[in-house]
């Protein structure tokens, strides 16, 4: 190295730098959690609690708020998925019971994965399940054919302005990869 | 001493003792011309690739090629020009220029600065290497999101995730150096605020290198894990986001625009006060405009992703910060054309690109403050105005910037004048083709014509055939360019003097031009 003219020695920089470089490159993961628990205690990204809530003993009888049920299969997976119900007309409170029907289509066992999504995105944390399949993988037979519940209902303090929510969920295929931590903890933890 | 230093570097016989010399130059000079070459000859690679493009988006009908292989062009456009054409390019410019200017004998560490050019070309052959696989070259957009990288991705896409790797560590070795140096080789007398504006640019982009590059580097290897070992960070089957990439990524990918367009601030900013005859207006300002700018740039990233369903009060507070850029960048351009107000004005090459890069570069940046508008860019999101504005702020910006750079230092660096008539010639056949192509893309973009894309509705057929004229004018004018830099560096031309431009100040035009090998071994007299 050149001899330096600064107050710092080129040595002390150069470690300096390179320290921060690879904070930087720690920050770029440290993104993840970060992301996480911004998203979830801002409620921001359309994802339900994993967790399972009790079931609402109070319905406010008041409002009246409009649940369509969407589904997707996730790359071309060769399932039947679909809501046995399009959509619902219920009150803040209520709890509902409602069922998926799915088919696995091809000739070996498949593990899913099914993914909620909830629109608009500020509405998912007023969204609570005691009861889903989106909760567990569910391992499907050749053909076999079974109806999945969804045992929910919406918190009372459900922002005015929201009338009509969309619960989305997406099949994906998860044939071999391990249950998901987040899936395990969540089976583990019921709040009261 | 001159003599004995020259002696290691003596005219080396035959190829292994020319090949020797080169890999292992420690010079600053040396390394610097390396890049620059290097940089050239990508530029030539990714402006193939970029005609090609144009040439399936001539006609409607996708009929030369199919649109597989329009999408490997796309993407290895994109990352060719940004990674190994421009940021090289500059690279070059700081490692020849800088330690002139600062009357430093070489950069900090020149062993380091030797493996961060080296790593470059490693990098250029595994990128390059994926147009000859089976299956397809990365064909998923230089933005790399997943899932299309990761589960959609073909098997090439682990080549292009190393190359990145190589790419983000030589330039942030090379960031690490220019820190260094600037920081602690600056000759006696010149103070931080005393220092030519073109090291503050670099400066400055060093540092978002830092901040940045790493960034990049963990998403990639999230994409390679994913790929390989089972994780989920970007699969929403195993409970993680693809959208997180586009957080990662942009996060990376707002601060390099400016990496790629400060160092080209910077050689604007030693031009325009060259040509003008007048010393840069408002140099305190042009620093703190530089400093506002990069600490912006780490707070817009959401306005790449306005539709993917954010809050609406993220929206807003991303919309306004990146209008805020507008004001440092306006300051700029202000202070830009106030230096040639009442200037004694003469219009040489490189005078001219910089009058073009003031000129287009706002154009560039006026679309991007449209494109600002969260109501507006749900309209503009993913249609050709996008592609129309980056690539205003990208070829007359940071490219004219760099070609401007190659035209003012080139006598410096070689000894010898370019041919003037030829870069005029250069220059009007650039601007033009430049115009002819990138201007029509606002209209299709406006018309709603999708990006990335091998063909099109009828109705967008003539603009695309004026942008495709334009850019094969653009891209053979290059020759020119090409043609021009071999003289020089073969010396065919007027001997060049010491000072070679009559209004150019500072220490690197001090030294004679070529400049010797080795120069400022003592450090220089600055007044």
């Amino acid at each position: 190295m050149l001899v330096q003219s600064g107050n710092i020695s080129n040595k002390k920089i150069l470690i300096l730098l390179c320290i921060t470089t690879l904070g930087m490159f720690g920050f770029g993961f440290a993104m993840i959690p970060l992301y996480n628990v911004l998203c979830k205690n801002l409620g921001i990204n359309g994802k339900t609690d994993k967790n399972a809530y009790l079931t609402s003993n109070k319905i406010d009888l008041s409002r009246s708020i409009r649940v369509e049920f969407m589904t997707n299969n996730n790359n071309y997976l060769p399932w039947d998925f679909y809501p046995r119900l399009h959509h619902i007309q219920l009150h803040p409170g209520e709890n509902i019971l409602i069922y998926f029907a799915a088919k696995n289509n091809s000739n070996r066992s498949m593990t899913v994965q099914a993914i909620p999504s909830v629109s608009p995105g500020l509405a998912a944390r007023y969204l609570k399940k005691t009861e889903c399949f989106c909760f567990t993988q569910q391992t499907f037979d050749p053909g076999q054919h079974r109806d999945m519940p969804v045992l929910f209902h919406i918190d009372q303090h459900l922002p005015k302005n929201i009338n009509t929510i969309t619960l989305a969920y997406t099949l994906f295929d998860t044939t071999g990869l391990k249950q998901s931590k987040l899936a395990k903890q969540s089976l583990a933890h019921i709040p009261g | 001493m001159e003599q004995v230093l020259d002696l290691g570097h003596s005219a080396p016989r035959g190829l292994l003792r020319f090949i020797k010399r080169w890999l292992f130059t420690t010079n600053h000079k040396e390394i610097g011309t390396l890049y620059l070459l290097f940089s050239l000859l990508m530029f030539f690679i990714g402006g193939v690739f970029a005609l090609l493009i144009r040439a399936e988006l001539f006609q409607p009908g996708a009929r030369l090629f199919n649109p597989e292989f329009f999408n490997q062009m796309t993407t290895l456009h994109g990352l060719v020009m940004l990674f190994l054409a421009i940021m090289p390019a500059f690279s070059g410019f700081a490692n020849w220029m800088i330690p002139l200017m600062i009357g430093a004998p070489d950069m900090a560490m020149p062993r380091m600065n030797n493996w961060a050019f080296w790593i470059l070309p490693v990098a250029a052959i595994l990128l390059f290497s994926t147009l000859f696989m089976d299956g397809s070259a990365p064909n998923f957009g230089w933005t790399m999101y997943a899932p299309l990288s990761t589960t959609y991705g073909p098997a090439s896409t682990d080549y292009l995730i190393l190359a990145i790797h190589l790419m983000g560590l030589s330039s942030l070795m090379g960031a690490i150096n220019i820190i260094v140096t600037i920081l602690n080789l600056r000759t006696p007398g010149m103070t931080m605020m005393k220092m030519p504006i073109f090291c503050w640019s670099w400066l400055v982009t060093a540092f978002l290198l830092i901040g940045v590059m790493p960034v990049l580097a963990a998403a990639v290897t999230m994409m390679l894990m994913d790929r390989h070992f089972a994780t989920s960070f970007f699969s929403a089957a195993g409970g993680g986001d693809p959208l997180l990439y586009q957080h990662l990524f942009w996060f990376f990918g707002h601060p390099e625009v400016y990496i790629i367009i400060l160092p080209a601030f910077g050689i604007i900013s030693q031009i325009i006060p060259t040509f003008s005859r007048k010393k840069l207006f408002g140099y305190r300002f042009m620093v703190y405009a530089l400093l506002a700018i990069a600490f912006l740039s780490f707070i817009v990233w959401v306005h790449h992703m306005f539709v993917t369903g954010v809050p609406l009060a993220a929206e807003l507070f991303f919309m306004y910060t990146t209008m805020l850029i507008a004001v440092p960048t306006g300051v700029k351009v202000f202070n830009w054309v106030t230096t040639m107000y009442r200037g004694a004005i003469s219009f040489e090459t490189p005078m001219l690109f910089a009058l073009a890069f003031v000129i287009l570069f706002t154009i560039g940046g006026f679309s991007g403050v449209m494109l600002a508008m969260v109501p507006a860019d749900f309209q503009y999101q993913d249609t050709y105005f996008v592609v129309a504005h980056f690539h205003y702020v990208l070829v007359p910006g940071a490219l004219f910037g760099a070609i401007a750079g190659a035209y003012y230092w080139l006598p410096k660096m070689t000894g010898v004048m370019y041919n003037e008539r030829l870069g005029q010639c250069h220059f009007w056949l650039s601007v033009i083709g430049v115009n002819l192509t990138f201007f029509p893309m606002h209209f299709l973009g406006l018309a709603g014509m999708p990006r990335r894309i091998a063909d099109y509705s009828l109705q967008f057929a003539n603009f695309n055939a004026i942008a495709s004229l334009g850019a094969f004018i653009f891209g053979f004018a290059q020759l020119f360019f090409l043609y021009i830099i071999i003289q020089a560096m073969r010396g065919k031309g007027k001997k060049a003097s010491a000072q070679v431009w009559e209004g150019a100040e500072g220490l690197e035009w001090t030294l004679s031009s070529p400049p010797p090998l080795h120069s400022f071994t003592t450090p220089p007299k600055f007044e």
